[in-house]
């Protein structure tokens, strides 16, 4: 009951706006919190690596950047699929706010894997299976960004990308299974739910930190560009105007 | 502490320049990103404050 409920506040752009003030404020907070304790902790603290020494170093980055690029365009599939079905417009709304962030997260994860695949594997690109499908899921970002701005009619804009991020969340697992069934030179994952990290605490701890902040920034960043685009959609609304209605002793 | 200068953190055992990289791209996605954020909502509500104030002066005619 209380689901059914929480589902239909979720189609006012006026509950949304009221509601999302607190989150944003909480999760920004929390980023800036972990973000910068995991940046001193992986920088200075955390043991260097026996075979790598510092570069590895790059890990608190790059894992973090792949692991939230990849659950961001998760959630853009799900807003796509509320879309498609139910046509929320605060799902269009989502849509729009994970695309930017989805294609400089990608773009961060791809650059600093090349910088870390440099000093180890000495090269810094190779065509191999995880590179590879990462590659495409910036494509695939930077498709429906482009699509959105090709077409002019709301309504086909919203499910024509609905409908492109619905199909990509298939290269999801892809990247994900890609390291086990193409081993080639990029290690496997580094974190399971099943099992123990094949590293030590020094090093996983720093890394769980630093995911933790990304995440906590990118919900930061998709929520607070959606409230500034529910604004602009709802400019001409009576909700709206009243927001700003204190403003009139500016004339 | 894993260094024992500052010389010696800023050289990460050789491996500075690809390190760097690394963070500095981090850091200057999050500052330019929350820049872009902040930049577009000033935008629109600029927008929007414009509009009130458009609003309240046709009324007073």
């Amino acid at each position: 009951m209380a689901l059914k409920t929480f589902w239909h506040k979720l189609g006012s752009p006026r509950w949304f706006y009221d509601i999302s003030r607190g989150w944003i404020i909480a999760f920004g907070l929390l980023a800036l919190l972990l973000l910068s304790l995991g940046v001193i902790w992986g920088l200075a603290f955390a043991p260097p690596d026996y075979q790598q020494g510092n570069s590895y170093r790059i890990m608190f980055v790059h894992v973090p950047a792949a692991m939230v690029a990849q659950s961001v365009y998760l959630g853009m599939g799900v807003a796509g699929f509320v879309l498609f079905v139910w046509r929320m417009k605060i799902a269009d709304v989502a849509i729009s706010a994970c695309l930017p962030l989805g294609i400089y997260l990608t773009a961060l994860a791809l650059l600093t894997g090349s910088v870390w695949g440099r000093p180890t594997w000495g090269t810094w690109w190779d065509w191999d299976g995880r590179t590879v499908s990462t590659l495409v899921l910036l494509f695939l970002y930077i498709g429906i960004f482009a699509l959105r701005g090709a077409i002019a009619d709301a309504e086909l804009r919203g499910r024509a990308s609905a409908l492109v991020a619905m199909v990509g969340t298939i290269n999801i697992p892809i990247i994900k299974y890609s390291v086990d069934w193409w081993q080639t030179l990029h290690q496997t994952s580094s974190f399971t739910l099943t099992e123990k990290p094949s590293m030590p605490a020094e090093m996983w701890l720093p890394l769980l930190v630093m995911v933790l902040g990304l995440y906590f920034f990118a919900a930061f960043s998709v929520l607070y560009r959606m409230r500034t685009e529910v604004l602009f959609r709802e400019r001409n609304t009576q909700w709206v105007a009243q927001l700003f209605a204190g403003e009139r002793r500016a004339v | 502490m894993q260094f024992d200068s500052w010389n010696d953190f800023l050289a990460m055992g050789g491996h500075a320049q690809y390190v760097w990289v690394a963070y500095g791209s981090l850091a200057a996605f999050l500052l330019a990103y929350v820049g872009m954020l902040v930049r577009r909502r000033r935008a629109v509500i600029g927008e929007l404050k414009w509009r009130a104030a458009a609003d309240a002066h046709e009324e007073a005619k």
